[in-house]
């Protein structure tokens, strides 16, 4: 297997280091750093997104099946399904870089990008990770090319969060030749007309083991599909599995190993989700300014009216904002997979391992995309008025496509818990030195006001807010650590708080940093990276103070309100004329450009 | 069957266009470029061309670094190497006109001996729609233009010429040829991903213009017969014209303002 040389051009970091680093603009990727092979791939992928889904986007949306298959062959045909697939498999084994601009440009609609994801990542993925050499010869070559359609199985009616509860049972025959599987799956996509799934079962109640059946197995049967909110281009069915033989080298992996598959898949599954989320939003905000533009209201198009702006700029602000975020942590992925020695025994272990390093980073991305779509979703049916609710226009399409980001590869809720909860387990582990760094912001806001520092540049405002963000992070899980102790866990809406501290924080610089490193103070990025730090640090003020709330109370609180305070004193810049601008540049371009 | 493409490499069409403070440009800071339509109809043309009858398809382009670009699209589309006759800046090559620059060109793929070049009927940039014409001429060769369609018939080429008012013409021409290309025709195919992963192993000949030059005095750039005296934006205005008379009458007016004026149907 080979990947390209020279592709990272990010810094090796520790995964979930990023409250405790600073780092420089040359330290982090960003997507003005694509190699002129990643806009190569990114521009196929642009055209085919233009001009053959959205071509097909009615029957996508009617669940004209051949017409996504052939979609899906095509892309087959031009690579674009076998960038995570090696060589010898028929793929192409490319950085994960390219794998993320391919889900990001190809995301034009919502059913068919989940078509895509669930073929692409958990159907795929499983097998090149954990597939003896028999299994990936005999599969990936055909859902490389698009020939065959991959489902992934995990979820049950009763199982989906908690996946581990699952109750599908496989039994060895006697003859030792099968595994007998029994028990239901539910909201399985793809399963209308996947060829291949990966289906989770526990042996003999209590080994949880993944399988690999293909369609036609007698004793797998598809239900009927599911009528859905959005995504209505894709299938979502219930499988049954009543006495299905599975042949007993078609179980995937170890037995017993199966919830490794499904929670290294996730963290895929996740940074995945986030680059689609980008797509979708362009696609939704270009809608949105369009109608902003055409519609004429008391004599005037509406794009020149303040809130309509605001909107704009909001959203805009929100694609810039992920896109920093998405690139940045993958091209950290990357970075950390550059020196894995790709003939070695162990790899698909080694990079498993490495982008685990990376699940506060996953969890937190995929949050940050799936709320981020929701939102500019939310703008683009608002600035289409009355008519935003209704199907003539593609307003309401994106609307009730986004929905289920927050819901599937782990629903928001539970990546909130995953990226407070890893980062605390980390700290306590001693693997990130954050008790150290919680002690020394600790000590520092109980000797009262300090000097602050200033910053130079055109985001020294920005760094200012950065650098504080930080501190109010490491001070609020002091805070909540010294409270709850190790029944932290429990406080969910504590944790959660934290984790939209989390968030807002890593985007927030990731921001920055990608403003900082176009090197030019009037960069359209500059005023986007300005505009989202302001909404970034609204989200932090209130989550801190959410979290404060509830760990202290009388003296306690009051002093640590004064500390708060001091922390997140700042004088707000204009949001009104950056709105302003930022979205005339938009108008101007009837599209997200920067 | 060798064949030449000569592509372009142009602003991109939706690119955010300002004009440069000497009025003889536009400015090219925050523009992104790609390749010239109708160099990428030709370069379709030649790389069916090539599957229908195997062969070689070289691209030519020149331009500054940044051209290099382009080519390596070209590249990762299917076309086999590539020779890029490079200038050193953003302007020396703006001292040539159409002669100037086909010279050039001609001078760089002489070697060659292609059995067919391609190029674009117009740049989207200048559109002056002269390089390739007296290219052949450079190149002793016959040429057609505004070509839709190439067919290999016995020894030579049998094409498909546009001509106004939806009328067609058919001629049959011996190689080696000169052919420019008409955009729209067929569909462009998308660069593969092994297509990208196989582009940089291909070899792409870089000539500088002040070698080439050097190599051959006569192709110094000698006082220009156009010189582009001032770009302007064109002026955005909005008129609402009202068609009068019976619906039919109406109709019939409209129908002949969107075949003739504003040539959409």
């Amino acid at each position: 297997m080979t990947v390209e040389a020279g592709v990272s051009v990010a810094k090796r970091v520790v995964g979930g280091s990023f409250l405790l680093e600073d780092l420089t603009p040359d330290d982090v990727f960003t997507p003005e750093d694509l190699s002129e092979e990643q806009r190569q791939v990114a521009s196929t992928a642009t055209s085919f997104a233009e001009e053959k889904i959205l071509a097909q986007a009615e029957a996508i949306e009617e669940k004209d099946f051949a017409v996504t298959r052939e979609l899906m062959r095509e892309l087959g045909e031009l690579g674009l399904l076998g960038v995570d697939v090696p060589e010898e498999y028929g793929g192409l084994a490319m950085d994960k870089i390219t794998s993320a601009i391919v889900a990001d440009n190809l995301s034009v609609s919502g059913g068919f990008s989940v078509t895509l994801g669930a073929h692409c990542t958990i159907g795929t993925m499983p097998l090149v990770w954990y597939g003896t050499h028999e299994q990936k010869a005999k599969y990936l070559p055909k859902l490389a090319s698009g020939e065959w359609i991959a489902a992934y199985a995990l979820s049950e009616s009763s199982a989906g969060s908690d996946a581990m509860n699952i109750r599908t049972r496989a039994k060895l025959s006697e003859d030792g030749k099968h595994y007998v599987l029994n028990g239901e799956k539910m909201w399985i996509s793809n399963a209308g007309f996947a060829d291949l799934f990966t289906v989770f079962a526990k042996i003999d109640g209590e080994q949880f083991s993944a399988f690999l059946i293909e369609r036609g197995t007698p004793g797998l049967s598809v239900g009927a599909e599911e009528h859905k909110l959005g995504i209505r281009g894709s299938s979502t069915c219930p499988l049954v599995l009543e006495d299905c033989r599975v042949p007993v080298e078609n179980l995937l992996g170890t037995a017993g190993k199966g919830h490794h598959i499904a929670f290294n898949i996730l963290n895929v599954g996740r940074y995945k989700l986030a680059a689609g989320t980008l797509g979708g939003m362009r696609f939704a905000f270009r809608n949105g300014v369009r109608y902003a533009k055409e519609r004429v209201a008391f004599g005037k198009p509406i794009a020149t009216f303040g809130l309509i702006q605001e909107k704009i700029a909001d959203s805009a602000a929100a694609i810039y904002a992920t896109e920093s975020a998405v690139y940045r942590v993958v091209g950290a992925i990357d970075a950390a997979l550059a020196d894995l020695n790709h003939d070695s025994a162990t790899y698909a272990q080694d990079v498993q391992k490495r982008i685990e390093e990376f699940a506060v980073e996953c969890s937190i991305l995929k949050v940050l995309g799936s709320e981020a779509l929701e939102r500019v979703a939310d703008h683009a049916l608002q600035i289409h008025g009355g008519y935003g609710y209704v199907e003539e226009y593609p307003a309401e399409r994106s609307y009730r496509d986004s929905r289920i980001n927050r819901i599937f590869e782990g629903t928001n809720e539970i990546n909130r818990l995953i990226a407070t909860g890893f980062m605390i387990k980390r700290a306590v582990a001693g693997t990130l030195p954050l008790m150290p760094a919680i002690k020394k912001v600790m000590d520092e806001v109980m000797a009262g006001p300090g000097e602050r520092v200033s910053y130079d540049g055109p985001m020294a405002a920005e760094r200012a807010l950065l650098a504080s963000a930080k501190k109010l992070a490491l001070f609020t899980s002091g805070a909540a650590s010294q409270r709850f102790g190790n029944d932290l866990g429990e406080q969910q809406e504590v944790m959660g708080a934290l984790a939209d501290i989390l968030i807002e924080t890593l985007t927030m610089e990731s921001c920055i940093l990608r403003a900082e490193k176009q090197r030019k103070a009037n960069a359209p990025g500059v005023k986007l990276a300005k505009y989202y730090a302001m909404r970034a640090f609204r989200v932090i003020e209130t989550a801190a103070e959410r979290v404060l709330g509830a760990v202290a109370e009388g003296d306690m609180l009051r002093t640590q309100m004064t500390i708060f305070r001091r922390l997140a004193k700042h004088e707000p810049a204009n949001a009104v004329i950056l709105g302003r601008e930022i979205a005339a540049a938009m108008v101007e371009a009837g599209r997200y450009r920067i | 069957m060798k064949i030449i493409v000569a592509i372009k490499q142009v602003p991109e069409r939706d690119a955010r266009i300002r004009i440069d403070s000497g009025n003889k440009w536009i400015d090219l800071e925050d523009v992104e470029f790609s390749m010239n339509e109708s160099d990428a109809y030709a370069l379709e043309e030649a790389l069916q061309l090539k599957e229908a009858h195997g062969g070689e398809v070289i691209v030519v382009s020149a331009g500054p670094e940044r051209a290099g670009k382009t080519i390596r699209e070209a590249l990762a589309k299917g076309a086999d190497r590539a020779i890029h006759l490079q200038s050193s800046d953003e302007t020396e090559l703006a001292a040539y006109d159409a002669l100037g620059v086909a010279r050039l060109l001609a001078a760089s793929i002489q070697d060659e001996k292609a059995d067919l070049v391609l190029t674009g009927l117009q740049s989207d940039d200048l559109g002056l729609g002269q390089t390739g014409v007296i290219l052949a001429e450079l190149l002793g060769l016959p040429h057609a233009s505004l070509i839709l369609k190439i067919e290999v018939a016995g020894n030579g080429l049998k094409v498909l010429r546009e001509l106004e008012d939806g009328w067609f013409q058919h001629i049959e021409l011996a190689t080696p040829a000169v052919l420019t290309i008409q955009s729209g025709n067929t569909k462009l195919r998308y660069a593969t991903l092994m297509g990208i992963k196989k582009a940089k192993t291909k070899e792409v000949r870089v000539i500088a213009v002040a070698d080439l030059v050097a190599s051959d005095p006569s192709l110094k750039p000698t006082a220009p017969s156009v010189v582009l005296d001032q770009v302007k934006l064109p002026h955005k205005q909005r008129s609402t014209q009202l068609l009068g008379g019976s619906p039919a009458e109406a109709a019939a007016a409209l129908v002949e303002k969107l075949q003739f004026e504003v040539r959409v149907i």
